[in-house]
């Protein structure tokens, strides 16, 4: 647990924040007032809406960005669609932070939910959809659409539901993806293990361990080769936060409260440390991508996005190591490592799509129409198969197209490459497995401190240091104040969020109560000072 | 505040007069180390993930940017023995400036090994008053077809000559890796030699963005033109260099 001595500093900054964003109050931010749906879309003038995509470093998916676009315009040819590519969440996060300030903001934008939350503070104006997606015109599948569109029932509820921030709809999904362990079964098997429909954590870990066997050049067993980091986890942030989830240990919780510094979290990094002493474990920001090595034969256990199918495996169809470097093996596709194997828990993850808030209406509802849009069959379903993507909407997921080109799994390296599509099935048969963390301001930044933690224990194992108590001790408390954890954590509001939860109610009067008392003690002091003569 | 700001100038005082102290002798030549600093020879030699101090010469730096309200800067940095990549280290926007090529710096970190790429992170550093030093690039033309011998020079300034454009997904650069990106993003372009050996170089738009004259003139690269490049001996699964000057024959 985090040492008080060391979080006392950080309280009266905490404390100063939470009592700032307690009186701006739950309404504050919204200047331009809610969007209101206009009666009747205006086919009579220019409208230019921009839209900030990100893809991952694809350039299928950004030819499907760009198609998606074109038919936008043919249906709504007054309306002119700017795009501009991202390849990185974060840089369209840090450039509409950026260009909230000026009211700059794109009118649609690609994201994750952690982020909306803190557009919705200050001026960032996103448009809450309850009311807009069931508006009877030109709601999801309403009358006046242009196009063949799902209706609200046909979004895949536990994925609508990720977007609701405080009880608003504050987004819409675009596509689904999870985390996989990409598996060499043709090593694995070799050194003798027998790969489980559900590997658990101590599988993994044994696994590892035993890959590093050696021969007696120095080459490893199982490879032959000089090089061998035998599991390789891509994000390191999911990674802590799915282990947290399926020990049943804290995160955090809808209130913003920060409930990582606990002792399950110390064990579990722990027992990464172990792992990452002996070198069986490796993380991507310490060695590089899981794909590159295992594609090398240099790694027999990943964990990636299934986002990334398309470049892990011995056929796969991208790749950044020249052919020379590649060996032969078959990968099979898993849930990530469970502590339960009879409780799967996985993480939804995936982008999403929100809304700016603008001056004028008729630019919002060509937003609104372009959003609906990028959930038609035609879009959900090409850029799913770009990758290890699931597409969002029932009306998709049951199209007779989309059935076939599951059915045809591993009949070539390209559309239909099989580990591809052997993520998208162990997605679909684990939709009722997944989970989300609490979205609140602050959200995306202690979502960062808990990648942060791993990538620190196994840097400072591999370095010859040591992770115990002590140590845990300093890291929570150096990553607490890094990342400002606890000063955000009164929800995103431009919005009425209902009544503050009691601890919050007491946290304020207890702050109220404090200053009342400073303020007494102060005044005391300077009538005493006024009188004494000396001034201060 | 007043008492801790002065404390700090009184100890920085002390630690000026101190450094002064220890400094009897002439000033140490440009190549020699100070005590406790590795030669570039020592550090190649160490280990990764081992603690590395050297003194070098900024060469060159990626845009400053702030995560989490820690400033950072990735810069590409030389001595007169070899070169070394400071991966995303901590620094202010002030020194960031002060750091403008030839600038002599001490920096303590971890060596780390990334896809090949041998850099130093987790960096501090001090700036160094005293010598300069900005290097001309080598011409490792030679050494094309020969990634162990390319690997020697491995974050070092240097330049090739006489390489052909090659076709790239159909044209002479692509936007990204694949043709994802758009004008701003990296910039990638493949180049043969006279063996036919093809490579990767790219133009980092950290270091050289779209209003540069490299990524113009690579923007105006025709398959089949005759060029010479110089730039840094980045390593990405091979070589890849981030390329600084691109001429056109």
């Amino acid at each position: 647990m985090i040492s008080l001595k060391k979080i006392k500093s950080h309280m009266m900054a905490f404390s100063l924040s939470a009592l700032a964003l307690g009186l701006a109050g739950c309404h504050g931010g919204n200047a331009r007032g809610d969007f209101v749906m206009p009666e009747s879309f205006d086919d009579s003038r220019d409208i230019e809406i921009v839209f900030w995509a990100k893809n991952d470093t694809n350039k299928t998916q950004t030819e499907i960005y760009a198609k998606c676009v074109e038919d936008f315009e043919a249906l709504y040819p007054n309306v002119d669609v700017n795009m501009k590519l991202y390849t990185d969440y974060s840089a369209i996060y840090n450039d509409v932070i950026t260009n909230i300030s000026t009211d700059t903001t794109p009118n649609v934008c690609i994201t994750y939910p952690d982020h909306i939350a803190t557009y919705m503070t200050g001026s960032g104006e996103v448009v809450c959809l309850d009311d807009v997606i069931n508006d009877e015109k030109y709601g999801l599948g309403g009358s006046e659409i242009r196009f063949d569109g799902p209706s609200a029932g046909e979004i895949v509820p536990q994925y609508l539901g990720e977007l609701e921030l405080s009880g608003h709809l504050m987004g819409l999904p675009f596509m689904r993806s999870s985390e996989a362990l990409y598996i060499n079964k043709t090593y694995v098997e070799a050194m003798g293990y027998e790969i489980p429909d559900i590997p658990t954590w101590d599988w993994v870990w044994e696994v590892s361990e035993a890959a590093l066997a050696q021969n007696p050049d120095g080459t490893y067993a199982v490879n032959g080769q000089d090089v061998m980091i035998p599991f390789i986890y891509k994000s390191t942030d999911n990674m802590l936060i799915t282990m947290l989830r399926q020990a049943d240990a804290g995160y955090s919780d809808d209130e913003g409260n920060i409930l990582i510094f606990n002792d399950k979290c110390g064990q579990i990094l722990k027992e990464i440390a172990s792992h990452g002493a002996t070198k069986a474990f490796s993380t991507f920001k310490i060695s590089s991508y899981p794909g590159n090595f295992m594609n090398a034969g240099q790694c027999i256990l990943a964990v990636d996005s299934t986002a990334g199918a398309t470049w892990i495996g011995s056929g796969a169809p991208l790749s950044d190591i020249h052919d020379s470097k590649k060996v032969d093996f078959e990968t099979v596709v898993r849930p990530v490592p469970q502590y339960d194997a009879g409780n799967i828990r996985m993480i939804s993850q995936g982008p999403s799509v929100c809304i700016f808030n603008k001056d004028d209406p008729q630019e919002v509802l060509a937003s609104w129409l372009f959003a609906q849009f990028l959930l038609t069959n035609k879009v959900q379903e090409s850029y799913s198969e770009t990758e290890g993507y699931v597409p969002v909407t029932t009306k998709a997921l049951n199209d007779p197209e989309y059935l076939d080109y599951l059915s045809k799994g591993g009949e070539d390296n390209g559309e239909h490459y099989q580990v591809k599509i052997d993520c998208v099935r162990m997605i679909l048969d684990n939709i009722g497995n997944t989970f989300i963390t609490p979205v609140f301001n602050g959200s995306a930044s202690l979502r960062n401190a808990a990648g942060q933690m791993v990538e620190n224990c196994v840097k400072t194992v591999r370095r010859g240091g040591r992770v115990d108590d002590e140590y845990l001790q300093g890291m929570y408390s150096d990553v607490a104040q890094m990342y400002r954890l606890g000063e955000q954590r009164v929800n995103a509001g431009s919005r009425d969020l209902g009544p503050l939860p009691k601890t919050a109610v007491i946290l304020l009067l207890s702050l109220a109560a404090a200053w009342i008392c400073m303020g007494i003690v102060y005044f005391r002091d300077v009538l005493k000072a006024k009188k004494s003569g000396k001034g201060e | 505040m007043k008492k801790f700001t002065a404390i700090f100038a009184a100890a920085a005082v002390i630690a000026s007069l101190s450094a002064c102290g220890g400094q009897t002798d002439a000033a140490p030549a440009a190549d020699a180390k100070s005590e406790g600093v590795m030669t570039y020879a020592d550090y190649a030699a160490a280990d990764v993930d081992t603690e590395v101090t050297i003194e070098t010469y900024v060469q060159d730096k990626q845009g400053w940017w702030e995560n989490e309200g820690v400033g950072n800067a990735t810069f590409y940095t030389q001595d007169k023995e070899g070169g070394y990549f400071l991966y995303n280290m901590p620094c202010s926007k002030e020194d960031y400036d002060l750091m403008v090529p030839g600038t002599k710096i001490k920096v303590t970190g971890y060596k780390a090994e990334w896809s090949g790429e041998v850099e130093i992170v987790d960096a501090k550093y001090e700036i160094e008053s005293g010598d300069t030093y900005v290097a001309t690039a080598t011409d490792v033309t030679d050494k094309l077809g020969d990634n162990d011998a390319l690997s020697a020079y491995m974050n070092q300034y240097v330049t090739f000559t006489g390489l052909t454009v090659a076709d790239r997904d159909g044209a002479a650069f692509t936007y990204g890796w694949d043709g994802s990106g758009e004008q701003g993003s990296d910039l990638y372009f493949n180049l043969n030699d006279a063996n036919g050996n093809t490579y990767t170089f790219v133009v980092e738009s950290y270091l050289r963005g779209a209003d540069s004259d490299v990524y113009k003139t690579v923007e105006s690269f025709e398959v089949g033109n005759t060029v010479d490049i110089t730039g840094f001996m980045y390593w990405y699964e091979g070589p890849q260099v981030h390329t600084t000057i691109a001429t056109v024959k």
